[in-house]
């Protein structure tokens, strides 16, 4: 742990989820169909400390990004609550929310769509700035900006540039100026470097780290890739078809999965060693994530899980604490 | 696992002294600058590198995929000890393409028709190549279909591409590659679109497949963990060249060119906690203008006056080849905070 906390009640978290559920309407089917609605994410809590990275486990349509959409408050929830630095913003509007988004802010995916490739580096990282009034004109800014593009790593003569002179982990220092330019408290990282290079992405990991310490910012890192998640953070959540199956610290997870879907996930990434590699044992379960449009009755994994009984079938299973802080989802683990 | 057991004779695949370059708006871009490599029988060679770095080039040439602006400007590919290229050669290519060679590509939801019945598509290719009547090419299709692990493949032999998942596809393209028993199979990126448990399963396929039809396999990746599983061989690319080739347990135990350690010490390990990952500062040159001598130098830490000189891919054990002036020497310090923060 970065603070060792002493013998007081814990600091109050930063940003506190509590029985998230997000709906998503699908298209109606035919002209006389109705629209159906699927839960895109159901009952999702967990908290996020100051200065802490939470990492978002999850393969394609878990809900990881829908997670992150929803805390900024991008999307609406449609039951549970979003608490930030104390207060309830899960119904927060208007002038408000504006004030609210200062602090928290999003790093995209692809640096490649993410900029708009007519606006110089310095229009780019000052427009966070202008939206929210607190500069007129960019030359205002001048000197603040020259300091964020320091910060990031990028060459003093990046400001009038256009993005395509930069490369994809420039761009994503770009990215990330651009995001630290109103000093948010927290940030929600998509996928922050899974379009990059190895020998790139490890340059943006360790300037995220730096940032972290030096700036004491607290970080939702949502990413597929589990080897990146353990390296950057403190605590790690996976999610599985839109609810979560198991939060822990981040060496308690890794070493000592419980569920038995996290078990697999972790089986199933490669490690770069050969004879270590070709020692590990993979366990590969049939069958694919189901549709949440009809969801299983029951525990969402139940239609893969070796170990499924009739009670998987019948009931969902809610998190419960195995030991200090190792929350799992499951009925027979 | 030996190596060259089974590769005695002649190689399958023989790649010599390849260049490849595109005429591009900015310039003749040299896509590959002298690339040899050698496939045996039965042997799984891992291409890896960054991108631009070639790996996917290699691939294409041999496939006479390189199409304009492209243009193979020197060098040899032999299969089997015959030349591909030349007028002769483009003949004899186009009968063992597709058919001794195959290859499934990185992304699975654009490389196969959206219109096409999926038992079309695999039927297409039998028909083609081996001369089946389209009762026949159904019939294989789907016991193709059912090798590659797909439930219910009679059923799944009349549905169209979107009705099938991403692994499923992949599957499927991997069933249109063995369709007519290729000897060698090069996989572009076949895991990359895919979510790691599908990975998981489709490597598996893969290793398989080898086993019982006695396939050579070309994997490219950027993921060393995927070459680390299935791979007896790895090369390295960089900026077009291959800087460092061996036995795949030897790579990765002791990479000798300094950016092949880079690579390593800068991915993050699942198996491992460490605080602070190796970073290779800069990017890869530009291939309009290569830098003279090593490609590396501009972003290695052991560069000296020797480096702008270009190395050669020189053995540095048996079995192990590296392009570099100083190879196996330990190039990256234990990384230290970034020079931002004094």
């Amino acid at each position: 742990m970065l603070n060792p906390v002493p013998a007081q009640p814990p600091a109050p978290p930063l940003l506190s989820v509590q029985g998230l559920d997000v709906t998503y309407e699908t298209g109606a089917q035919g002209f006389w169909g109705r629209p159906k609605a699927f839960k895109a994410l159901e009952d999702i809590s967990f908290d996020l400390h100051p200065g802490e990275t939470l990492g978002l486990v999850g393969e394609s349509g878990s809900g990881k990004t829908t997670t992150g959409r929803a805390v900024l408050r991008r999307i609406t929830a449609s039951a549970g609550k979003i608490v930030f630095q104390g207060k309830d913003i899960t119904h927060t509007k208007g002038e408000a929310l504006r004030k609210l988004r200062r602090n928290m802010q999003l790093v995209f995916q692809d640096p490649y769509a993410s900029l708009n490739p007519r606006m110089r580096v310095i229009d780019l990282v000052a427009e966070p700035l202008l939206v929210h009034g607190l500069i007129r004109h960019v030359d205002e800014a001048r000197d603040r900006i020259t300091e964020l593009l320091r910060i990031v790593g990028l060459p003093a003569d990046a400001h009038d540039r256009f993005p395509h002179a930069f490369s994809g982990g420039q761009r994503q220092r770009i990215g990330i100026a651009r995001a630290l330019a109103l000093q948010p408290e927290f940030i929600v990282a998509d996928e922050p470097v899974s379009a990059l290079d190895v020998s790139v992405r490890a340059q943006v990991v360790n300037l995220m780290q730096d940032l972290q310490r030096e700036l004491g910012l607290s970080y939702l890192f949502i990413a597929h890739d589990l080897s990146v998640v353990r390296h950057i953070s403190h605590r790690v959540a996976i999610l599985y078809a839109g609810r979560m199956v198991e939060i822990a610290d981040r060496d308690d997870l890794y070493d000592h999965p419980i569920h038995p879907y996290t078990e697999a996930l972790l089986s199933a990434v490669p490690v770069p060693d050969p004879r270590t590699q070709r020692q590990r044992k993979r366990i590969v379960y049939g069958g694919e994530i189901p549709d949440l449009v009809n969801p299983p009755a029951g525990c969402r994994f139940s239609t893969r899980c070796p170990l499924a009984t009739e009670q998987c079938h019948k009931e969902a299973p809610k998190l419960s604490e195995r030991s200090a802080g190792h929350l799992v989802a499951c009925w027979n683990r | 696992m030996s190596v060259s057991a089974n590769s005695t004779g002649t190689p399958l695949l023989e790649v010599e002294k390849l260049k490849v370059e595109f005429d591009t708006r900015r310039g003749l871009v040299q896509g590959l600058r002298g690339v040899t490599l050698s496939i045996g029988r039965g042997e799984t060679l891992g291409v890896v590198g960054e991108s631009g770095s070639g790996k996917s080039v290699t691939a294409q040439a041999v496939m006479g995929l390189i199409d304009l602006p492209g243009r193979i400007a020197s060098g040899d590919i032999r299969w089997k000890g015959r030349s591909l290229l030349g007028s002769d050669g483009e003949r004899y290519a186009r009968d063992i393409r597709g058919k001794e060679v195959a290859m499934v590509f990185q992304d699975p939801m654009t490389s196969l028709n959206p219109v096409l019945k999926i038992g079309t598509q695999i039927g297409e290719v039998l028909e083609r190549h081996l001369g089946m009547t389209r009762a026949q090419a159904r019939n294989r299709a789907e016991e193709l279909l059912a090798a590659v692990g797909i439930s219910a493949p009679g059923r799944r032999l009349d549905q169209y591409p979107h009705e099938f998942s991403g692994g499923m596809r992949q599957r499927v393209m991997i069933a249109m590659a063995i369709a007519c028993e290729p000897e060698l199979l090069i996989a572009d990126e076949p895991t990359t679109a895919l979510d790691v448990t599908i990975q998981a399963q489709i490597l598996e396929l893969l290793a398989e497949l080898q086993q019982s039809l006695g396939l050579s396999v070309v994997l490219i990746t950027h993921d060393l963990g995927v070459v680390a599983g299935l791979c007896h061989r790895v090369a390295v690319m960089y900026a077009g060249q291959i800087i460092e080739t061996g036995l795949a347990e030897d790579v990765f135990e002791r990479p000798a060119h300094p950016y092949t350690q880079g690579l390593l010490r800068s991915t993050p390990r699942l198996d491992e906690v460490s605080d602070r990952l190796v970073s290779i500062e800069g990017t890869p040159p530009n291939l309009v203008t290569p830098p003279e001598g090593c490609s590396f130098q501009q972003r290695c830490p052991l560069s000296g006056e020797a480096c702008r000189k270009a190395p050669k891919l020189e053995h540095i054990r048996p079995d192990a080849e590296a392009a570099c002036w100083r190879p196996s020497v330990p190039a990256w310090a234990t990384p230290l905070m970034s020079p931002t923060f004094p």
